[in-house]
């Protein structure tokens, strides 16, 4: 058959939605790898099984990371994509760009690889999909010389992301985008030369909306939040109720902690500051009548990763609050606390929340140095096998 | 010669004049029409923001065409979001409905802003991943085409909605916390190739690999032992012995749907995604079963959640068993937990229905 044939793939550049088919066909009209990319996707489409290789490590110099091996399966069927290796990006804080930097970006990558690209991988770098070992030290050199830089890969600090924060939101707690700007600067040689066992990421979100889903995905997060009270606008209120807004269901019920009070008779919206658990609801619903508080800094949540190895994880409070206002001193010293007690006792492929989670809280806490809070357990020990240390007992 | 670590292009640079001037003052924001943001500054500047659904997956062209947009439009600016949209960003009012004109003329799909089924967060797949068990982008192509109108916002649905795609167990992407997750799973366990093992795999890091301890040492062929029933295909020891271990299984690999997982903290707080449709064989180019099992969910959660009521919320409310009758889903064996986090998810109290 013709392999430059694509039926599979041609059924996934109908219906409306924007079809990725497309844009590799449009790649591959100026660019053979591209072109030798979508016959093998064809291939896997049609065997219903990947063709790319395990292993096989690319780099480029003064980098122990950044560039990730892929090779073919099927190099002789596809010597286009015999070598295909992906380039990690970092991504400037915020994904936001001028075209004049998108447009350079392009151009090197054209010149050197697929012209085809993730905005943005999953980690939050742009992903460029494919180019040949030969030009990797070109390409990242041009890449270079146009203001990018590489991200992370392996064993190392990954490449740091956040929400749009103070760049175009209004519940934004911390300034999320100077937070990845600063901690990506301080930490370029933790980014880019892997020293440790696995993977370790950072997230920021201006709000615990979590946009940046850095509990989820990230074994520090940074959770922007207030800790005075969120402030009532009862005018507001008031225009929303009389319009039909059904706050009684909506907001008051709804609230977690039952810590908002509506009176019927003066419709005016009252909280009781100290049983708020800053959870956003009526941010959300009333962003016009409800503002966050003006005392404001970050939950830290620590432990956060997807299923491999031992099961899905969202992040545990390790600091209720904490400041976190330029240079970032604080957070940055305990950063590296974590991070060398985890290169200490973590094992191989082991996330911190694994270890945390094998070797005990309480002994993490110890070691770090942070005492135990009641805000970091949903409710204290139920067994009674609690371990002593000796200086407590006679 | 080239620099190293000097990092990604300073944010500060990339700001249009009016993010910059207001960077911190935002004090409220509407949704003027489906896809739309209108962000009011305490100074009382306004910025639009027109959000594009995207591929992911994209060409140089591709780029240059959204470059030369934002250069007439937004002066030179454009964003993505964490959800891979792409934000025309547009500080002049005037320029808004020219900018939307002509988006609608070059058919590029405004949408995904509030109350609205977003893009999908997915993994590579196929297309450049070593360890996918499907394809990431195949599945979110097929899945999106029937979810265009809670996009666009021409359907509404009574909260946000998102959806996310992984390749593999591995979950990347949030997988484990999206209301509706789509996961590929293997379900028949390494094949053991002793040569490649013995020559170029660390046996104590292959058997050390194993979350269960399902490994075992076969010392007289330097090689490795799977137990069947203490293996449950996580992919880990083919990951550290590629040589020696595959896992690929056309016939028997494909996907599972989850359901219910979240990461605000808004009412209930984050949650896990949790198992719905334990497998459905691969069907590309489209995968209709995979695409008709999630307009289900979809259409079931529509016509049951209240007004603001995010899937597991939905779910919490009228509880487990009644989310299988609704969505006529079967409740089996593999919907119960028996891993790390088993026990915590047996029910204690008796509140049942029936």
């Amino acid at each position: 058959m013709d392999d430059a044939k694509t039926p599979l793939l041609d059924e996934l550049e109908k219906g409306d939605w924007p079809s990725f088919v497309t844009e590799i066909k449009r790649a591959a009209k100026k660019n053979k790898s591209a072109q030798g990319l979508l016959e093998q996707l064809e291939t896997s489409y049609r065997e219903k099984i990947g063709h790319w290789k395990h292993g096989g490590i690319v780099g480029v110099k003064g980098y122990g990371g950044g560039v990730v091996g892929r090779y073919s399966d099927l190099p002789d069927k596809y010597p286009d994509v015999k070598e295909f290796h992906t380039v990690r990006v970092c991504q400037p804080a915020g994904f936001f760009y001028t075209t004049k930097k998108l447009r350079q970006l392009a151009d090197v990558w054209d010149k050197y690889g697929s012209g085809l690209y993730n905005m943005h991988g999953s980690t939050g770098d742009i992903i460029l999909l494919g180019t040949t070992t030969a030009n990797l030290q070109p390409c990242v050199d041009e890449l270079s010389e146009v203001g990018f830089d590489l991200g992370g890969s392996g064993g190392c600090l990954r490449s740091l992301a956040c929400c749009v924060g103070q760049a175009r939101c209004e519940k934004a707690c911390i300034d999320s985008m100077d937070i990845i700007r600063d901690l990506t600067q301080k930490y370029q040689a933790e980014i880019h030369r892997p020293a440790w066992a696995y993977k370790f990421k950072i997230k920021v979100s201006g709000c615990p909306n979590d946009c940046a889903a850095a509990s989820a995905r990230s074994d520090l997060a940074v959770i922007g939040v207030w800790r005075d009270s969120i402030r009532i606008d009862n005018k507001e209120v008031r225009k929303m109720v009389d319009g039909g807004y059904d706050i009684i269901n909506r907001v008051v019920r709804k609230c977690p902690s039952e810590a908002l009070n509506y009176d019927l008779v003066k419709k005016e919206l009252t909280v009781s500051a100290e049983d708020c658990v800053h959870c956003m609801n009526c941010v959300n619903m009333m962003p016009d009548a409800i503002a966050i508080g003006r005392e404001r800094g970050a939950t830290l949540l620590i432990g956060g990763k997807a299923t491999v190895v031992k099961g899905s994880m969202i992040g545990w409070i390790l600091v209720p609050f904490i400041k976190m206002e330029a240079p970032y001193t604080e957070f940055k010293e305990l950063f590296e606390k974590i991070t060398e007690w985890w290169a200490e006792n973590g094992k191989n492929r082991e996330r911190i929340g694994e270890l945390i989670d094998r070797l005990g809280y309480a002994n993490f806490l110890d070691a770090i140095g942070l005492k135990p809070l009641p805000q970091m357990v949903r409710a204290p020990r139920s067994n009674p096998y609690i371990f002593w240390k000796k200086e407590e007992v006679n | 010669m080239a620099k190293n670590d000097f990092g990604p292009p300073d944010f500060r640079e990339m700001l249009p004049p009016v993010i910059k001037k207001n960077y911190g003052k935002w004090v409220s924001h509407d949704i003027p029409r489906p896809g739309v943001l209108k962000h009011t500054s305490s100074t009382g500047d306004v910025i639009h923001s027109v959000r594009v659904a995207s591929p992911r997956l994209v060409s140089s062209d591709w780029i240059r065409d959204i470059s030369d947009i934002a250069d007439k439009f937004c002066e030179g600016f454009v964003r993505f979001t964490t959800r891979n949209n792409l934000e025309f960003l547009v500080s002049d009012e005037k320029k808004l409905q020219p900018l939307i004109d002509e988006l609608d003329k070059k058919d590029y799909m405004i949408g995904g802003v509030g109350l609205s089924i977003s893009n999908v967060v997915h993994t590579q797949g196929w297309i450049h991943c070593k360890s996918a068990v499907t394809d990431a982008s195949g599945i979110t192509k097929a899945v999106m085409d029937d979810m265009v109108d809670y996009f666009t916002g021409k359907k509404s649905v009574p909260a946000r909605l998102r959806i996310a795609v992984a390749c593999c167990v591995n979950m990347c992407g949030a997988c484990h916390c999206s209301d509706i997750a789509i996961v590929g799973i293997h379900r028949t366990i390494p094949r053991i190739n002793d040569e490649g093992l013995a020559r170029a795999c660390e046996l104590p890091n292959v058997i050390a690999s194993c979350p269960t301890g399902a490994i075992r040492p076969r010392p007289k062929d330097k090689s490795v032992d799977i137990i069947a029933e203490k293996c449950m295909m996580c992919g880990n020891c083919v990951v550290v012995c590629p040589a020696g271990l595959q896992i690929m299984d056309p016939e028997n690999d494909g996907v599972s749907i989850w359901v219910g997982g979240k990461v605000s903290n808004a009412k209930g707080g984050p949650a896990f995604s949790r198992l719905a449709i334990p497998y459905i064989k691969n069907e590309p180019p489209r995968w209709d079963t995979v695409t008709a099992a999630v307009n289900n969910l979809v259409e079931v959660w529509i016509a049951n959640a209240r007004p603001g009521e995010r899937y597991g919320e939905w779910i919490t409310r009228i509880g487990w068993e009644k989310f299988f009758k609704m969505t006529n889903l079967p409740f089996t064996d593999k919907h119960v937990d028996d891993f790390t986090h088993a026990t915590t998810t047996f029910r204690s109290t008796i509140q049942c229905k029936f």
